[in-house]
């Protein structure tokens, strides 16, 4: 593991107080799968937590345990202090915005949003002040007597919102929340999203599956695979700073370089590695024996593609040949072959207006290098 | 697609709804056939519907059946929606396969070996507890509520299982307790389905013959029952009355019920069509 | 298993129509089987009780097997039996032969004309089946409509016979059955995809060939659906062998109808519903159960 990236957050208060929400040694099995794997886990109140993984990841599962619509297999479930595992769903004092949305089809919006403090048997004239001021922070005050169907996209996602937050649940658990929107609506809803989060300060667990959603509205992120949590962190950790050969890989695009650590200083280490052609030089230490196997992940926007050999010694640089350009308009990314035949993805944002006879074109031999502190080693 | 084969399907189809509706037709027509002699055209008539009208018998036998339908439609709805519930909603409990096996059973099971079953069941209880005393009604309507639940569970069955079912947890998670969960969100998504297998229970036990034979004592005679002994004796215009009377009550009602869900279905997609305008 | 969901509720839900199932309809068939190989005797009931107590201790039990056995030397039933399964196979092709067209022709209408249509397969359903078949009595009579047709027309110089035969069975058990075949035929129709057809066509697959290779495959479910739905109720008829068929066609619903109403003889009819059961019923739910397990190639 490396050991010089930032310092962590504590999860609990400064104090030594307890999290907001902790998850403690929880399994769910089905049958002989395991979807949840001893997930240990803390969540501060007020955050956006967002459980990131590919479907099948047991992201889904973990939070259905939140909500209480699986008991774990095994492991605690603590809310605020309160031990909640044995509790049923309409016991907790969480809500849930289903990927669905599960709008009632035969209630109005305002018999939907209402339901829920229906069911505490609050009185008549609360319910209709709280679910007109909650109609109203989702702008949908004005479709109130309409039917989900009378309702678009986005405008059903809005109510679904409201009806989870009117009773101002503890903690707020979103399944896949913008899935279901087209990609315009999407952008804007997850700015909406945050806002509401920060007008009301309820905390946020999201289920998803789209890294750039997760990157927009988390505080923090947990990477899941296989029904265990990988790593958290803040979308900066995350992408910056990966703990694994998995998440540099799961999230944004990386080139991973296997190599064997030949240097181990404390501020710096070398790694050779056979495909590179040449030895990464790298701006952190490692917690990893001389000689052993370790993988060192390069984002493409990190390289620097020039034609002319760059200044200085040897390592952190290699020549190659363009093979690939695919022009994005606000970047083009290019696939060069280093002379050990390995492809490495360079991304280049178009900063100046190039006309073409400018460009890098196919076949040209070109230099790649990068900053010590640019590459990341991993050794898991 | 060829002209020749679609000229085929064609046909096909015309001869098809030709065949469903000839005899259907038929004896509308010769319900007011003057003559007795059914087949020979004697001039219009409205004399069969009148002594249909005096005919006690089957007056008696059409009020016994349609009270004993509408006990077993009620009672089969019942039973059926808790087993379709219990089937669509409980996952996989001890007991499941059986439950799911008894449900499917009735509806693969030769009629006359079920009426048989049943009637020597009756036979049985009746030795050793001395209940039901004598057959009649009571072992009609048991017959008839045990093999129309299994289809009453079956539309249930189905109709639960494309019922997304994060609404029911949505319910729940909003702090619903499961009882009120059904009744709150499930039974009124769900009543058209509901509505469909009581209507499908009445129509089985209105129309069921041969279970009745055997379960059915001296004075309980169904409808079908009386028809059956008057039609094995040969055509009867009083029957073709009866029979004109039935097929016009069921043809109102799906023209009613038609009408009704085509309106639904053009008030959906305005609706539709109104958020897709005020979409924003 | 969730833990505060096996309440005292979920159990109700199951177990008050488990019971009923149970009581109603699975203990009877143990009352079959144990009548079935029970002694006969005059009397109400007409047959002998299995086990007699000799004193408090020891009692006798006394297991006939020799209705079975009668059933099987008997050629009456055996020959019920083998026309019961003609008479429902060649009924079943003739369903299927006819409800295809039918069913594609209403998959491919216009969604307006496709609900009138559908309407109009099922709504015979809804009324009575005794009263359609015997709508049958008044077409087929020796001076029903078609023979007064024929005989008007000059086709015909005598009337045809045609009720009271095997002819009259089998499109009694067509007419009454073809909704119950159209219906699934349609489902699987509908449900397939017209693209699949055009991509046969635009490899250069004629419709007929395209028909075997993509169509029929693809609908198997739901021929299967409804032959099995056709197939099943048809060999225990009663009512059309007993209206439309002749006193010659045995079928083996009417054998056992008459075993026990007009000869009274329960263990028999006992037999026979048993003998039923084991090989109409058994067959269909383990081929059922099998062709459940073997994964669809899609």
């Amino acid at each position: 593991m490396s050991n010089t990236r930032p310092e962590q957050r504590p999860e609990a208060g400064p104090d030594g107080t307890e999290p907001y929400v902790r998850l403690e040694r929880l399994t769910k099995k089905f049958g002989e799968f395991v979807a949840v794997d001893d997930v240990t886990l803390n969540i501060r109140r007020g955050e956006i937590f967002c459980l990131l993984g590919a479907s099948g990841c047991g992201k889904t599962t973990l939070l259905r345990m939140l909500a209480g619509f699986e008991q774990p297999t095994s492991g605690s479930i603590r809310i605020d202090g309160v031990d909640v595992t044995a509790l049923p769903p309409y016991e907790r004092p969480v809500n849930m915005m289903f990927q669905s949305y599960a709008l009632f089809p035969h209630m109005t919006v305002e018999q939907n949003v209402a339901f829920g403090l229906r069911q505490d048997r609050v009185p008549r004239a609360a319910i209709r002040t709280r679910v007109a001021a909650m109609l109203e922070l989702v702008r949908m005050r004005e479709f109130a007597r309409r039917k989900p169907h009378q309702l678009s996209g986005g405008q059903r996602q809005r109510v679904a919102l409201a009806r989870s937050l009117v009773k101002q649940p503890k903690l707020l658990l979103l399944d896949e929340p913008l899935a279901a929107l087209d990609k315009k609506l999407r952008q804007h809803t997850q700015f909406e999203l945050i806002n509401i989060q920060e007008t009301l300060g309820v905390t946020f667990v999201v289920v998803t599956h789209d890294q750039e959603e997760a990157m927009t509205l988390a505080t923090r992120i947990g990477v899941m695979n296989h029904g265990e949590i990988i790593q958290v962190g803040t979308p900066t950790d995350i992408y910056e700073y990966p703990n694994s050969r998995f998440v540099a890989d799961f999230i944004g695009s990386v080139n991973l370089f296997e190599g064997r650590l030949i240097e181990d200083e404390p501020d710096y280490v070398r790694v050779a590695a056979p495909e590179l052609g040449g030895v990464f030089h790298v701006g952190h230490g490692v917690s990893a024996a001389p000689g052993a196997t370790v993988w060192v992940a390069l984002r493409p926007e990190k390289i620097q593609i020039s034609r002319t050999a760059p200044d200085g010694a040897g390592d952190n640089r290699v020549a190659g040949v363009v093979s690939e350009i695919a022009y994005l308009g606000d970047q083009s990314v290019y696939l060069v072959r280093l002379a050990t035949g390995r492809q490495v993805r360079v991304t280049q944002p178009n900063i100046v207006r190039q006309s073409s006879a400018g460009r890098l074109t196919w076949d040209e031999p070109v230099w790649l290098s990068w900053e010590p502190g640019s590459p990341v080693v991993v050794t898991q | 697609m060829g002209g020749r084969r679609s000229f085929f399907v064609v046909t096909m189809m015309a001869f098809g709804f030709a065949f469903l509706y000839v005899p259907i037709l038929s004896m509308i027509v010769y319900s007011f056939n003057e003559s007795r002699l059914v087949t020979v055209w004697a001039g219009f008539s409205t004399r069969w519907y009148a002594a249909l009208l005096h005919n006690e018998q089957l007056l008696d036998a059409a009020r016994l059946s349609l009270r004993i339908a509408v006990v077993n439609a009620t009672g089969a709805t019942l039973l059926g929606t808790l087993a379709g519930l219990a089937l669509a909603r409980f996952g996989q409990f001890r007991g499941r396969a059986l439950l799911s096996g008894m449900v499917t059973a009735p509806l693969v099971m030769p009629e006359v070996i079920t009426g048989l079953s049943l009637l020597l069941l009756f036979v049985a209880l009746e030795q050793m507890i001395g209940w039901p005393a004598g057959r009649g009604v009571t072992t009609i309507t048991i017959a008839h509520i045990t093999f129309s639940m299994a289809y009453v569970a079956v539309v249930m069955q189905s109709r639960l299982a494309v019922l997304d079912e994060s609404l029911e947890e949505a319910a729940m998670d909003l702090g619903a307790r499961p009882v009120k969960v059904f009744f709150l969100i499930t039974l009124p998504i769900v009543l058209p389905a509901v509505l469909a297998g009581w209507l499908l229970a009445f129509t089985l036990s209105w129309d069921d013959l041969v279970i009745s034979s055997f379960v059915a004592g001296p004075g309980s005679s169904t409808l079908p029952i009386v028809v059956f002994s008057k039609v094995r004796l040969g055509v009867s215009p009083e029957v073709n009355a009866l029979a004109t009377i039935l097929v016009l009550i069921v043809a109102l009602g799906i023209v009613v019920a038609g009408v009704y869900l085509q309106r639904q279905e053009r008030r959906r997609e305005r609706d539709v069509q109104q958020a897709l305008a005020a979409r924003g | 298993m969730r833990r505060w969901s096996l309440g005292a509720g979920r159990f109700a839900v199951t177990a008050v129509p488990a019971l009923w199932l149970l009581l109603f309809f699975a203990v009877p068939f143990l009352i079959v089987l144990k009548i079935s190989v029970s002694g006969m005797r005059l009397g109400m009931p007409p047959y002998e009780p299995l086990i007699t107590w000799a004193s408090s201790l020891v009692f006798e039990l006394r297991v006939h097997l020799d209705h079975y056995a009668f059933l099987w030397q008997d050629p009456l039933y055996r020959n019920a039996w083998l026309n019961s399964l003609q008479v429902a196979a060649v009924s079943t092709l003739l369903c299927l032969l006819l409800g295809y067209p039918l069913a594609w022709g209403i998959a491919r209408a216009t969604p307006a004309w496709r609900n009138l249509l559908l309407l109009l397969i099922m709504l015979p359903f809804w009324t009575s089946f005794l009263l359609r078949v015997y709508a049958w009595l008044g077409i087929l009579k020796n001076n029903g409509l078609i023979n007064n047709t024929l005989l008007a027309l000059g086709v015909i110089d005598r009337p045809i016979v045609m009720l009271q035969t095997d002819f009259a069975v089998y499109l009694g058990i067509v007419y009454s059955y073809l909704p119950f075949m159209v219906l699934p035929l349609y489902a699987a129709i509908e449900k397939l995809d017209q693209t699949l057809l055009e991509a046969a066509a635009d490899l250069g697959c004629r419709p007929f060939r395209a028909f075997l290779a993509v169509t029929l495959p693809l609908t198997w479910g739901g021929i299967v659906a409804g032959s099995l739905l056709v197939f099943i109720p048809a060999v225990g008829e009663f009512v059309i062998p007993a209206l439309l068929g002749g006193p010659d066609s045995l079928m083996i619903g009417r054998v056992l109808w008459e075993e026990f109403f007009n000869n009274r003889d329960w263990p028999v009819a006992s037999a026979v519903a048993i003998a039923m059961l084991l090989l109409l019923v058994l067959p269909i739910v383990v081929f059922q159960h099998v062709q459940g397990r073997t994964p669809v190639v899609r």
